[in-house]
């Protein structure tokens, strides 16, 4: 049988590099981008250096993969920034960097991706929102709108693309000790994870089971859904 | 540069056709009519055309062009009429990008 092929965004550290280890594990050939290279090497992985929200760039890497493996099974839309910052004191800059990488990243990915498994008749996509979203979490509107943004194109994409095969759904982590929250104190951190049905930080695998069942082959009847973890709804 | 883009225009109808119940009537070349005003496709054909047919220009002409865009959905004249008006407004697109770069 074919190996599965996996692309994943925002490889170089964190979530997106542990999902490149746990998929290729898995017998997957994984194409992983990120906006600076990397500082690790694995087999059956292949890495783009480019900016998500790129359309040029994004396009040459969907050309790259048709060229190569002439489909892709499974896209990862885990490339995320955040921004801690009360939205008064909030740069303009912020704001249009936040969304192009989170929503218009994603957006990309999700249309190339598409396009190409209309091909095939057969796609998962899986995107990433957040927690911060339905917790309303001060200090960071931008990062929750964006998101919820993502949550908003993965229901629509959903019903667009179920005449094709392709099932598009979300994951919205809890807080998981990496980069992204390492700037934000951590009494803050205690107080989000106490809002949380389970109170504890969350865990890569805790994210890497949720995208196993949405990738799985037979949860073709599983679209437009967003699992929040740690009980957050 | 006209016949080669019709040529591939109408190869990506001849392999849409295998999922049409109401098929592409692709013998009728440029008059071959595709989107609208007595048009077989539906709006998800449609994008698969678009899609299949895109990806043949990406081989043939090495060109990434994005053919639902706003100038196509806005235009008067939709260039998805029939097969000879898209391969009209492809033609058109890339040679904006030879200009354009």
């Amino acid at each position: 049988m074919d190996k599965p092929i996996t692309l994943i965004t925002g490889t170089r550290k964190g979530i997106g590099k542990y999902l490149s280890e746990y998929y290729v594990e898995k017998g997957h050939i994984v194409i992983g981008c990120s906006r600076s290279s990397i500082d690790w090497s694995l087999p059956n992985y292949k890495h783009f250096e480019l900016d998500v929200s790129d359309e040029k760039s994004v396009r040459n890497l969907f050309r790259c993969v048709r060229k190569e493996y002439g489909r892709v099974d499974n896209v990862i839309n885990n490339a995320g920034i955040a921004s801690m910052n009360h939205a008064l004191i909030t740069p303009l800059s912020t704001v249009n960097e936040v969304l192009k990488t989170n929503f218009i990243g994603t957006f990309l990915f999700c249309r190339e991706a598409g396009k190409m498994m209309t091909k095939n008749k057969y796609g998962r996509i899986v995107n990433f929102t957040t927690v911060a979203t339905p917790l309303k979490l001060e200090g960071e509107a931008v990062y929750a709108a964006s998101k919820a943004a993502i949550l908003s194109l993965t229901q629509v994409l959903a019903r667009e693309l179920a005449p094709f095969n392709i099932t598009v759904n979300a994951i919205g982590p809890t807080p998981i000790e990496t980069d992204l929250i390492r700037s934000v104190p951590n009494e803050k951190m205690q107080a989000l994870v106490q809002r949380q049905a389970i109170n504890r930080y969350g865990e890569f695998q805790d994210v890497s089971n949720v995208i196993d069942f949405y990738i799985n082959k037979k949860s073709d009847f599983i679209t437009g859904q967003n699992i929040y973890l740690g009980g957050v709804s | 540069m006209k016949n080669k883009i019709e040529k591939l225009i109408l190869n990506a109808a001849n392999e849409l056709n295998i999922l049409l119940d109401h098929k592409l009537e692709i013998e009728q070349k440029s008059e071959c009519k595709l989107y609208g005003q007595g048009g077989v496709l539906d709006s998800i054909s449609l994008v698969t055309l678009i899609v299949k047919v895109e990806e043949k220009i990406e081989d043939e002409f090495k060109s990434s062009i994005i053919l639902a865009d706003e100038k196509a959905m806005s235009q008067r004249r939709s260039p998805f009429l029939t097969v000879g008006t898209l391969s009209a407004y492809i033609e058109s697109l890339l040679n904006a990008e030879v200009v354009y770069g």
